[in-house]
């Protein structure tokens, strides 16, 4: 346990970032962010994709630059990678061609140790943290939880202060993330590590609640701090209790607020041409719709409660939850999902009804495809370049985002037949059968 | 280096007891070196132009000849990975020099490679006078021209793609540049560099022949070779000869790739970045031996440990990309490509002062004309050559064990210098009169041709069989199956066989549009015959002129039509 009063390990203050618009300009991704870990904290980063909570984790391991800002690690400014701070990476980011073994040695690199002394701290690592037997192995005859292992133990062989982990378990399947956090709880516990504090990124709300002391919720477009929500439970922490359930039940509550107002801001400015929109497939929808209507929802429920009724993890989740409301199927409050009248009539409909429903909701709330309709519609040739919106929708959204905006609306149109799109022309045209 | 790991990690190791393992390596270890003590020491032995010792043509003067025509390829190797290694790394690691140098690698890439020899080697002999080291070098950069560019292209390329995660990890894990360079760098380009180094010394064979028997204007040389061995031997008119350095040169190219390839390429199926198990794992004997052989490692694990130590030493050769100078960005820029310009409008100025006082219009005209020419013979070639193989190569392809064995076949022909099979051609033209025109054109394909067909059974052979079984269960008709299933999904191997085969063929262009056999000569006009023919006469400034035209032909080929297909190869036959 910490208290807030401890030595700061790592501060970050006032932290802009900026990644430049295609038309020159600035586009902000973080602003004015200020954290500080404290030592004794597990403190974790959670929000949205493209809240910028993963940029914000390599600021602080000295990976990239802010734009403004001071990043000073235990008093003193951070100008790069520093020694006692440690990585352990989402895709795990093991060399391929190197052993186990000489891939826990490369933690050690930098610190120029003779070899022998090199191996024997690699050894230990690898024994600390369950890899014995496997040291001679390569990477590729590893499952994906021995690799994560392979991950921590390159981290934490250098003995580092600070530990920064970026979804260290989004790509494990669940019995192994589980496995592998409960293991690395009990070595933090047992105070088995040289390891003062942890900062750790994470999109499941569970897995922050599980493990964090504090939680900082991260808002989007651009990235800030939003909430900051304590943890006081004792570990081990157990899902099943009430408290537990209190927390993931309130962030869940700021996290769809943040996510309405958001949407609400979007729609205001630029007449709502630059709304991003949710990364979710057309046809989910419905399905969703249908499993909401049934019982023992009846068309309400708690987005924590359904999270797990169907075990869709919260990542997978919001876009859903935020697709229905920007479609007007379902209205998001306070963490509870109801669906609309139209929601009902979605969730009931045959595939054609949904078709046609589906396709009114898109041309009155998802102003982008109203917009490339009418373009094509205006045109003789009722053809018009991907191009040409794409670049109006990145000059307010990160590239990344905007592509992916751009995906969605295309995949939305072709299911509700409003236009069609052809990926080798990058073109979109008025469907007149082919497609 | 792999036994060295397990005597590390304790355990495995064994007591080195000699057994007939040590017994073959360390024959195989000290041949080699004596062999290669034996060829170097004649290479600086003293020589003048004018007393060249005679070439023999004598069946027993070959082993010694061919020795010394592979030491020649293995010495450019090593000049072209040397070369990769520092120039790659500089244009990847430099925003700058990256401005200057890949687009000079890019005309490099384009010249022909003869076309270097009749400019180098008066400069080469001139360096060391009265020594054959002169002449040799000369020779050595000829194959080396023909080897680095694309090994440096590969590399480069490697270097910007590295993934980045990787990245972050040796960034966070503070490596410094030279950590960085042997752990991450070299490693992830290491299946891409090693592919190409056999793509280099199968092109190297054609060219290590062409430049050992070099003659510019008056400067005749006859470097020992199989290449002059034959040159001789089509000036005396011996066919028997030409048949004794067709088999040195097959034994030569088989042992190289069974002591030196194959081992390569099986060492470098580890540094293969996907992370799931291969469907083929290539194999070698001589990698096998030397891995189990006690003697072996006891010997290369200290080698193996200074190696890694070496690797792991922290001094730094070259940042990373860093964007921090005296200037603005934008300013420095502007300089340095201000600067860049300047220098290439003197090279070209110059070119243009010397060139415009010895060449007239006329001279274009005809280097043109002679260009049109061979670019229309190259088009037929590579498209006959085309409808001839692939279907042929899909056929294969499609069939295991078929290609089992007809895979190497084909490398292996691909790899064999086509140049020593001209004599035999040029003696059946003559002999049958057959018109020159015609039928010296196969010759530029001969050697080339091969790239098509093993590309396309490599792609055929990649062909997803779950695809394949669609299309039999849904009956789908022949000729539908060839233009919907089966040619898309070899199309981009195709496309990479057809590049290779095409630029082979300009290449070739220069031997095989005019050939002789004894007094007899036999020309086809076209651009290669106007370059070989300016090149015997020592014409310099219409050697560079044409030279100028075919790499400009060569480059607007590459950009107006190769390019753009691979492209599209590339994103139509993509999944996600």
């Amino acid at each position: 346990m910490f208290d807030a009063t401890s030595e700061p390990i790592i501060a970050l203050s006032h932290i802009d970032m900026n990644f430049i618009k295609p038309s020159g300009g600035p586009l902000p991704v973080l602003a004015g962010i200020d954290v500080t870990v404290r030592e004794g904290e597990i403190l974790g980063l959670l929000g949205r994709s493209g809240s910028g909570k993963s940029t914000l984790l390599r600021i602080a391991g000295g990976l990239i630059k802010p734009s403004a800002g001071t990043v000073l690690y235990r008093g003193k400014p951070l100008g790069g990678p520093a020694e006692g701070i440690a990585v352990v990476f989402q895709t795990f980011a093991l060399y391929p061609w190197l052993t186990v073994l000489e891939n826990v040695e490369l933690g050690l690199d930098a610190a120029g140790l003779r070899s022998d002394d090199a191996h024997r701290r690699a050894m230990s690592a690898i024994d600390l943290i369950g890899l014995d037997g496997f040291q001679s192995a390569y990477p590729r005859e590893l499952s994906g939880g021995m690799r994560q292992r392979v991950g921590f133990a390159r981290a934490l062989v250098s003995d580092p202060i600070l530990l920064l982990m970026d979804e260290p378990f989004s790509a494990l399947d669940v019995l192994t993330a589980e496995t592998l956090r409960t293991d690395f709880l009990d070595l933090w516990g047992a105070h088995q590590l040289a390891t003062k504090a942890v900062l750790m990124v994470t999109h499941n709300i569970e897995e922050a609640v599980l493990m964090c002391d504090r939680i900082l919720v991260l808002g989007a477009n651009p990235g800030r701090i939003v909430a900051e929500i304590k943890v006081p439970l004792p570990q081990p922490r157990n899902r099943l209790d009430t408290a537990f359930h209190e927390i993931v039940d309130e962030i869940y509550a700021i996290l769809t607020s943040r996510m309405t107002e958001a949407m609400g801001a979007q729609s205001r400015i630029h007449g709502g041409l630059v709304q991003q929109l949710p990364e979710v497939a057309a046809t989910r929808l419905g399905g969703f719709a249908e499993a909401l209507a049934a019982p023992p929802f009846e068309g309400r429920a708690e987005l924590a409660q359904i999270a797990r009724a169907l075990t869709l993890p919260s990542n997978r989740l919001f876009p859903i939850a935020a697709a229905l409301h920007l479609l007007e199927f379902a209205e998001l409050e306070e963490g509870t999902i109801k669906l609309t009248a139209a929601g009902r009539v979605l969730a009931h409909s045959d595939i054609d009804g949904r078709k046609l429903l589906f396709r009114e909701h898109l041309l009155r709330f998802v102003p982008l495809a109203a917009h490339i309709r009418q373009v094509l519609d205006e045109r003789a040739a009722h053809a018009a370049p991907r191009e040409r919106f794409e670049y109006e929708l990145e000059d307010h959204l990160p590239r990344p985002e905007a592509v992916k905006t751009m995906q969605t609306a295309i995949d939305w149109a072709r299911y509700a037949e409003l236009f069609a799109y052809n990926d080798r022309t990058r073109t979109f045209s008025l469907d007149r059968g082919a497609a | 280096m792999e036994q060295h790991a397990e005597v590390l990690t304790g355990g495995t190791w064994r007591q080195p007891v000699p057994g007939w393992r040590d017994l073959v390596a360390t024959l195989l270890v000290l041949g080699v070196v004596i062999l290669i003590g034996i060829g170097t020491h004649q290479m600086v032995a003293p020589f003048a132009v004018e007393h060249q010792p005679a070439i023999s043509l004598s069946p027993a003067a070959l082993p010694l000849y061919t020795l010394r025509t592979v030491l020649r390829m293995l010495a450019a190797m090593s000049a072209s990975l040397f070369f990769t290694f520092t120039y790659a790394t500089l244009a990847a690691k430099s925003r700058r020099a990256e401005m200057v140098l890949i687009p000079i690698l890019d005309v490099l890439q384009s010249v022909p490679i003869l076309g270097y020899l009749s400019f180098t080697v008066a400069f080469f002999v001139a360096l060391f006078p009265g020594n054959v080291m002169g002449p040799e070098l000369a020779a050595i950069f000829a194959i080396f021209t023909s080897q680095a560019w694309n090994m440096a292209f590969s590399f480069y390329q490697s270097l910007r793609t590295i993934p980045t995660d990787l990245d972050e990890a040796s960034r966070s894990f503070r490596e410094s540049g030279w950590q960085r360079f042997w752990r991450l760098e070299v490693p992830f380009a290491m299946p891409g560099l090693v592919w190409n180094m056999m793509m280099s010394m199968s092109g190297g064979w054609f060219f290590v022949v062409a430049s050992e028997a070099i003659a510019v204007g008056d400067l005749q040389i006859a470097l020992p070779g199989v290449g002059s061995y034959v040159a001789k031997a089509i000036a005396q008119r011996d066919l028997a000869a030409v048949g004794w350095a067709i088999s040195a040169m097959t034994v030569a190219i088989l042992l190289c790739d069974q002591l030196v390839f194959r081992p390569m390429v099986t060492w470098a199926d580890k540094f293969r970045f996907e992370q799931t198990a291969a469907q083929i794992i290539p194999r070698s004997w001589v990698l096998d031996l030397f891995r189990r052989s006690g003697l072996i490692a006891a010997v290369s694990g200290p080698l193996g440990a200074a190696i890694r130590h070496g690797a792991r030493a922290r001094f730094s050769i070259l940042p990373g990309r860093t964007a921090t100078g005296l200037l603005p960005r934008g300013v420095g820029d502007a300089l340095w490509l201000g600067l860049a310009s300047g220098a290439l409008a003197y090279v070209g100025w110059a070119i243009v002062r010397h060139a415009g006082s010895a060449l007239t219009w006329d001279d274009l005209r005809t280097a043109t004309g002679n260009g049109a020419l061979t670019l229309a013979r190259v088009a037929v070639l590579v498209a006959l050559a085309s409808l001839i193989w692939v279907p042929i190569g899909v056929a294969v392809g499609l069939r295991p064990k078929l290609t089992a064995r007809v895979q190497p076949v084909s490398q292996f022909l691909a790899a064999f210098p086509a140049n020593l099979l001209f004599p035999v051609a040029v003696f059946l033209i003559v002999r049958f009169r057959l018109s020159p025109g015609i039928w010296l054109c196969p010759l530029m394909i001969l050697g080339t041709q091969w790239y098509i067909l093993f590309n396309v059974i490599a792609g055929a052979s990649a062909f997803p069989s779950d695809f394949r079984e669609v299309a039999a269960s849904f009956r789908v008709r022949p000729w539908r199956w060839w233009r919907e299933v089966m040619l898309p999904g070899v199309f981009p191997y195709f496309v990479t066989g057809a590049i290779t085969a095409s630029g082979g063929a300009w290449n070739a262009s220069i031997v095989a549009e005019s050939v002789s056999w004894g007094s007899t000569r036999l020309t086809a006009g076209g651009l290669g015959a106007y370059i070989a023919r300016m090149t015997e006469a020592g014409d310099y400034p219409r050697i560079a002129l044409g030279v100028a035209v075919m790499s400009v032909l060569v480059i607007a080929l590459n950009r107006l039509l190769w390019r753009p297909l691979y492209a599209y190869a590339e994103r139509r036959t993509r999944l996600d």
